[in-house]
């Protein structure tokens, strides 16, 4: 099967019309993966923002935070999924453990990085203004690492979305499932269509982050600094 | 020491480590092949593609757009597009269909990290060299490329530490390195294989990212010792 | 008036930044330390609006000891202005100037009404209003800084090296029109520098510091011109030949520009 046929196979199968209804349609395990998704990274950003946010304006732990996050980038996300399933059972649990665990180290990371990396002078100039530290970290630090903040955000949304395709394996669903079961019923179209859908989502995931960009950087900081 | 799991049986069964030594050698040894290859490759071809991209800047959009997709794809289905050529197993030509997949993942990341590392060089220090003679190439090789050393650098632990953890991923389609201690122990409700595995990956993970940041103090000396004066 | 009471500065490494300082800083005048580089300028500074804390001594304005009051209610009081201005990046160039305003909870109107009317005083175009800083030259952004620092009008303004990173020609036509400004506000200002000239130039009174944080020698222009402290004061102030240099451009300057010696008249006739 060459390249072409791969690419006709998935075709059909994405526009077969059999694959948008019912529970194992289309539109029902794209829904499944959003929730699973936006849930871990909704949880992730909890934690990982504030954390993250408060070790750059104090400057202490920076070091722990980076080498945690480090240690977390390591862990195998399947791995960790396999032994959750395995110690408690299948359900949501399994899933939403190992993909918070990807999802927080870039925002940790990029967050942290972001707010102390902002100019010794600005942080000054707020204090010296009469600033208190809430003050300094809302009204200056924050916005001016927005750029950073955002990419660690999208850094996760975007390994979340990928990798929640192992929800399948937790047995909840997802896109996952045309993946997996495509495997062990050698049906390869329903792998390829699925990773495709998989895909569309990530682009869309970077859609949506151009327009919070669009939003929440300001323009102030759009000339001067560039983050891909 | 023992702690439990739910039905009495321990989390962790040390015995089997030890008579398993020789099996967990050979997977580990696997499993740094499949992940490491990938990396090299994706320097390789990502140096100077970076490159091509500062040079010509119409070129890196329509790159980093490509590069994005390659970071988006779940590793699973990225292996997949590999089957059909190079096939199913474990060793000779099926591990490309590990290495392959994954040396594209670790482009989507080296690419960009090439290209922000030679934009990060100081325009001044840029027009300094060129204005004591330095050619295109030799001020790439002798100027730009050593400033852009800790940002390369920087890419590749990112990409190693990610590569070594998404080999295991390859287990589902029979090639995973240590990945297959996963199947195994999942197969038959037992977590040691699991854990010893997912311990080993994060042991070759952080050794991988420690060789690189060697590698980088060896290889920009001045960085060193600017932090030591300051 | 601003007032140094036996002030030390130890940092904790151990380095006495600021040793035994005594000094008066008088009110509606400008005051400036000069120095070498590492001679404690920046530090004395900043201990006036309490970024940086004494180890011994006190600091008092108009006699109230600045410990009194909480730190950023004392710092939204006292405007402060850095070397590379330090602008909010994110913010327009506007909501910079009325950055203090906001703090204070002005109503935003009359904040950026005042924001308007200070970038003319510091001749700024009111069109780049919506600009951001970036989109500013050097010698635009440190009028900003200014005009920020002047915002809330605040009776003590602390300007730390304020003109040093823009060139001389800049530096001049900024270090004027400061002086016509201060001539309209009569701020208390205290201004660091480390070049000789600015300070002959723009201070009624002049501070210079030696390495280690000691006080060298306190006096206005003129009597630092005529009248230098033997040793180290004369040598910063680049022995005979340097002295004579910069009494023949003080003449010329008195010549040209009759604001300063009238102020300093101003205020001598206000103090009879
Ligand atoms: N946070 C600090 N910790 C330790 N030592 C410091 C600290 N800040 C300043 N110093 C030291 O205190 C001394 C005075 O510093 P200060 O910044 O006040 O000098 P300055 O006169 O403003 O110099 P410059 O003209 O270079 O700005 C210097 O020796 C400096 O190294
Ligand atoms: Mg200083």
């Amino acid at each position: 099967m060459n390249l072409t046929d791969q690419i006709n196979a998935a075709w059909n199968w994405l526009t077969a019309s059999a694959h948008w209804s019912g529970s194992d349609g289309i539109p029902h395990r794209l829904l499944e993966h959003l929730g699973y998704s936006a849930l871990a990274l909704v949880i992730a950003a909890v934690i990982a923002l504030p954390l993250g946010a408060l070790v750059g304006h104090t400057g202490r732990g920076g070091f722990l935070v980076v080498s945690f996050a480090n240690l977390a980038r390591a862990v195998p996300t399947l791995g960790l999924l396999l032994l959750v399933v395995t110690v408690t059972s299948i359900g949501l649990t399994p899933v939403i453990i190992p993909l918070i665990a990807l999802a927080m180290p870039p925002i940790l990371v990029n967050t942290y990085e972001g707010i102390r990396g902002v100019d010794a002078d600005i942080k000054d100039a707020a204090e010296g203004m009469g600033m208190k530290g809430p003050g300094v970290l809302l009204k200056a630090e924050i916005p001016v690492a927005m750029p950073l903040i955002l990419l660690g955000l999208r850094t996760a949304a975007i390994q979340v979305v990928a990798t929640a395709t192992i929800a399948a394996y937790a047995g909840i669903g997802g896109l996952g499932r045309y993946i997996v079961d495509g495997l062990s019923r050698k049906d390869y179209p329903s792998v390829v269509g699925g990773s495709v859908l998989v895909v569309l989502l990530a682009v869309i995931v970077q859609v949506a982050f151009i327009g919070l960009r669009r939003a929440l950087v300001s323009p102030g900081l759009r000339g001067s600094s560039r983050t891909s | 020491m023992s702690v439990l799991a739910a039905d009495g049986e321990p989390l962790i069964r040390w015995n089997w480590i030890g008579d398993h030594s020789d099996e967990l050698t050979t997977l580990t040894l696997h499993h740094l092949k499949l992940a490491l290859l990938p990396i090299l490759f994706g320097l390789i071809v990502a140096i100077p593609l970076g490159i091509m991209c500062v040079r010509w800047r119409w070129l890196y959009p329509p790159t980093l757009g490509v590069a994005n997709v390659f970071y988006g794809i779940p590793s699973l289905a990225l292996f997949m597009l590999f089957i059909p050529y190079f096939g199913i197993g474990s060793g000779g030509q099926a591990d490309f269909t590990i290495i392959l997949p994954l040396t594209l993942f670790s482009l989507s990341v080296l690419v960009p990290n090439v290209v922000d590392g030679l934009r990060s060089v100081p325009e001044p220090v840029r027009q300094a060299a060129t204005a004591m003679g330095f050619g295109t190439l030799r001020r790439l090789v002798q100027v730009e490329l050593p400033i852009a050393v800790p940002v390369i650098i920087a890419g590749a632990r990112v990409a190693a530490v990610a590569s070594i953890s998404l080999v295991s991923v390859g287990v589902l389609i029979g090639n995973g390195g240590l990945g297959q201690l996963f199947i195994d122990g999942y197969s038959r409700d037992f977590t040691t294989p699991i854990i010893v595995s997912c311990v080993l990956i994060i042991v070759l993970a952080l050794f991988s990212d420690g060789v690189l940041v060697t590698a980088q103090r060896l290889l920009t000396p001045w960085a060193r010792t600017r932090r030591s004066n300051g | 008036m601003i007032r140094f009471d036996g002030v030390t500065k130890r940092y904790p490494d151990g380095t006495v930044a600021v040793d035994d300082l005594t000094l008066e800083i008088p009110s509606g005048q400008i005051t400036v330390f000069v120095g070498p580089s590492g001679c404690g300028k920046t530090t004395s500074l900043r201990m006036i609006n309490r970024m940086i804390e004494p180890t011994a001594g006190t600091i008092s304005i108009d006699g109230e000891d600045i410990r009194k009051k909480d730190a950023s209610d004392l710092r939204r009081g006292i405007g402060y202005v850095i070397q590379h201005a330090g602008l909010f990046p994110h913010r327009t160039i506007i909501d910079n100037i009325a950055t203090v305003p906001y703090l204070l909870g002005w109503d935003k109107k009359k904040a950026r009404a005042t924001a308007l009317e200070l970038m003319e005083r510091v001749g700024l175009d009111t069109k780049m209003a919506k600009r951001y800083p970036f989109q500013l030259s050097g010698g635009q952004q440190q009028r900003v800084g200014v005009a920020r620092a002047l915002a809330a009008d605040p009776p003590v303004m602390l300007m730390d090296e304020p003109f040093s990173a823009v060139d001389p020609i800049v530096r001049n036509s900024l270090q004027d029109e400061f002086l016509r400004l201060q001539s309209e506000v009569r701020k208390t200002i205290a201004f660091v520098t480390h070049d000789i000239d600015e300070a002959v130039k723009l201070g009624h009174r002049i501070a210079v510091f030696q390495v280690g944080g000691v006080l060298a020698q306190h006096a206005t222009p003129d009597e630092l011109l005529t009248n230098p402290a033997e040793g180290f004061v004369t040598e910063f102030l680049g022995g005979e030949k340097g002295l004579k240099r910069l009494r023949f451009n003080r003449e010329l300057d008195a010549t040209e520009e009759p604001a300063q010696p009238e102020i300093e008249d101003d205020v001598e006739a206000a103090e009879r």
